[in-house]
């Protein structure tokens, strides 16, 4: 019996993963051959999906991108014992694009059956939460906070801090609130390590519910995100019964349990206020700050919210130690980022790698420049909220600190690349057009500049009166960045004064006529 | 896609009253009736304020802030066609013109027919393989003018 591993997830089934794995179970019956499929995540190179990997005696070895039509070629070269074909890659660990990165959050990503217990325990998993529950609640917190993990959901707020704040809220009752709004575009991370690892998240949650006495948490999950949510349903159907969750997980003397809840295709419910808003059943709403949600959450309770990813790497650093994680990355950036490569992009994907690699490196070297083969000519960094960068700029380390220094992001480490084909102009106006469309309505400056920001950068590409449009354009940036309670409208001006500082070209009035 | 139930108002508050009893049960009520009838209409707003204790007015409100939820019933097939900065990058807005040009409909709009809702969506996690977009609820990818009007076709049964 052969085992062959076939991606599930949605960057495989979106370009015919299930089609090539019913193929490949039709092409072994018909020869007679014994298989066994099994469905895992995808490890990240999506450049290369549908990626198949078969289980030889030199480990697996992997095969992409693969078609249905492909299939009987592969059989007749040999496929159930890694023979060789043209799209042979050998041991996918071993992929350049694989062996550059230090894989910490996703070491179990596309390599094990998602749903499979004894895979994750078979790959390290729980054993974070084991030693949470011999060590309880101070020293998780101290170890969480020794590992100097900001939250990757976007703000880089420090993980440790904001547990110990809540676990410190006097409070009959705290809640764990999971952000897998994930609605920066250019990012899938979350949903990668949801479709691929879901135990790992639970973990994760289960972890922090320890350490700050909750009992209940909620993950509230886009519904863009369909095939995500179905197997995150099953994993805490699966955990539940082995005693992951319940009223006493693993033996500890700890109730606590997760419910799955949808989003509704609201952007600004990314906002950890407003997804409480959502939860509570109300528009998605930014409250203002203070009060902040790790005093009055959900229910007006003490809440942590975290993003996925920060849940996510928690169950390593109880694991290891903090100190281990802290070991990887530079200055006040600890620690792995799982970064995604994003757009017009030859190897486009999933690549985690410890802080400190230039932009250039990434976009140039493991990317390998842009899709079509023409020029790199902006990078979207962080988001639709984050600055588009020119190659100018692609000596800026992957660093919370040296993005903001260069009026940038990292965001949710989204990457998205364009070629020299992209109109600024009109990446300008998507900036305010989505502003516009996401806005929560509760400030002007967001609801009404976002508004007038189109009209005016429509202006600018029109020809009218353009050194007026342009001044007031910043003008209008400027009391957005000030005047908005939070970072919809506050940082919608990155990618408008970005791509008007950086690429001014595309705002002059010559450029535009000659189109 | 599953065919939407024809409006009811009986099993209506039987779904209503069977998330009543959860934590915030407000977006959970909706999903599930929009599942059930295809969207929320405006005979679903009474009894979900009557369950929740709220005015028709705040939960009109919350239905009509979600972009998700529908005021009237989509074609019988839904596209959702990303149209995020990565998929722009790789030409979504010229592939979602020449669909909605072609199909003589504009963004949330559906073909006389009654066959195909299109709409927008920002963002489907799949930005390293532009353009996407999910077809109910099934994703594409690396989408072409050729293969986006094939994969249309083959769900509408052509
Ligand atoms: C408009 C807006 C959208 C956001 N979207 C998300 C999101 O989709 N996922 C996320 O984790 N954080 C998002 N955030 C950040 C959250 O408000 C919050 O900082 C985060 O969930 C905290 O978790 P972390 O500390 O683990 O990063 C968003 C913020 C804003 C202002
Ligand atoms: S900045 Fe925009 S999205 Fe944020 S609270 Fe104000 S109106 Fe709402
Ligand atoms: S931007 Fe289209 S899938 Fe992310």
């Amino acid at each position: 019996m052969t085992r062959i591993f076939i991606p599930k997830d949605v960057a495989a089934l979106a370009v015919g993963a299930n089609k090539v794995a019913a193929k490949i179970a039709a092409e072994a019956s018909t020869r007679g051959q014994a298989i066994e499929i099994i469905r895992t995540g995808s490890r990240g190179m999506h450049f290369l999906e549908t990626l198949v990997e078969v289980e030889t005696g030199e480990g697996r070895i992997g095969y992409g991108p693969v078609a249905a039509v492909d299939v009987a070629s592969l059989f007749d070269a040999g496929l159930l014992s890694g023979g060789a074909h043209p799209l042979r890659i050998g041991r996918p660990e071993e992929h350049p694009f694989m062996a550059r990165q230090t894989r910490l959050t996703f070491a179990r990503c596309g390599i094990v059956d998602p749903l499979s217990l004894a895979d994750y325990e078979a790959h390290g998993g729980w054993r974070g939460l084991s030693r949470a529950i011999e060590i309880g609640p101070a020293a998780i917190i101290a170890e969480v906070t020794k590992s100097g993990l900001r939250g990757r959901g976007g703000a880089g707020f420090p993980t440790g801090i904001k547990w110990k704040t809540v676990a410190d809220a006097p409070a009959d009752r705290r809640y764990v609130v999971c952000n897998f709004d994930e609605g920066d575009s250019g990012t899938f991370a979350d949903r990668m390590i949801v479709e691929g690892d879901p135990f790992s998240l639970i973990e994760g949650m289960a972890i922090c519910a320890i350490a700050i006495g909750a009992a209940k948490g909620y993950v509230y999950c886009r519904s863009e995100y369909p095939h995500a949510a179905k197997t995150f349903a099953e994993a805490l159907e699966i955990a539940r019964a082995a005693g992951y969750l319940g009223a006493d997980v693993r033996g500890s003397g700890h109730a606590f349990d997760i419910e799955l809840r949808m989003g509704a295709g609201a952007y600004v419910c990314g906002e950890e206020t407003a997804l409480l808003e959502s939860l509570e059943g109300r528009r998605g709403i930014v409250r203002a700050k203070p009060p902040l949600p790790a005093h009055k959450g959900l229910f007006e309770r003490p809440t942590v919210v975290n993003n996925v990813l920060s849940f996510v790497a928690t169950p390593l650093i109880l694991d290891r130690g903090g100190e281990f994680y802290a070991g990887f990355g530079m200055g006040r950036s600890r620690g792995t980022m799982p970064l995604q490569i994003a757009g017009n992009v030859r190897y486009g994907g999933l690549f985690e790698v410890a802080f400190g690699l230039t932009l250039g490196e990434i976009v140039e070297e493991i990317g390998g420049g842009a899709a079509s083969g023409r020029p790199v000519r902006a990078v979207q960094c962080g988001g639709p909220l984050g600055a588009y960068f020119p190659p100018s700029l692609f000596d800026t380390p992957f660093d919370y600190e040296a993005f903001a220094a260069r009026d940038g992001l990292i965001g949710h480490g989204g990457l998205v690349i364009f070629d020299d084909t992209v109109d600024m102009a009109k990446m300008a106006r998507f900036a305010m057009e989505f502003c516009a469309i996401e806005s929560c309505g509760k400030c002007t400056p967001c609801r009404i500049g976002s508004t007038r920001g189109v009209e005016v950068v429509d202006h600018v590409i029109e020809g009218v009166k353009v050194a007026e449009n342009l001044a007031l354009l910043e003008d209008l940036c400027q009391t957005m960045k000030f005047g908005s309670l939070c970072a919809l409208g506050g940082f919608a001006p990155y990618p408008v004064l970005s791509a008007l500082h950086h690429f001014k070209e595309d705002f002059a009035p010559r450029a535009l006529a000659a189109e | 896609m599953l065919e939407a139930s024809p409006w009811n108002a009986e099993r209506a508050q039987e779904i209503v009253t069977k998330h009543a009893g959860l934590e915030g049960p407000m977006l959970p009520i909706l999903h599930a009736l929009q599942e059930e009838f295809g969207h929320v209409g405006e005979s679903a707003v009474p009894l979900i304020a009557s369950a929740l204790n709220l005015s028709r007015a705040e939960v009109h409100g919350v239905v009509s802030f979600y972009h998700d939820f529908r005021h009237e019933p989509a074609g019988r097939r839904v596209l959702k066609l990303c149209r995020g900065e990565a998929c722009q990058s790789m030409g979504s807005e010229a592939l979602a013109q020449s669909l909605l040009g072609r199909l003589g409909v504009e963004w949330g709009g559906t073909t006389r027919d009654g066959e195909l809702t299109v709409e927008p969506v920002y963002c489907l996690g799949l930005c390293a393989s532009s353009p996407s977009a999910l077809l109910d609820g099934e994703p594409l990818a690396r989408l072409t003018a050729a293969t986006l009007a094939e994969a249309i076709d083959e769900a509408r049964g052509l």
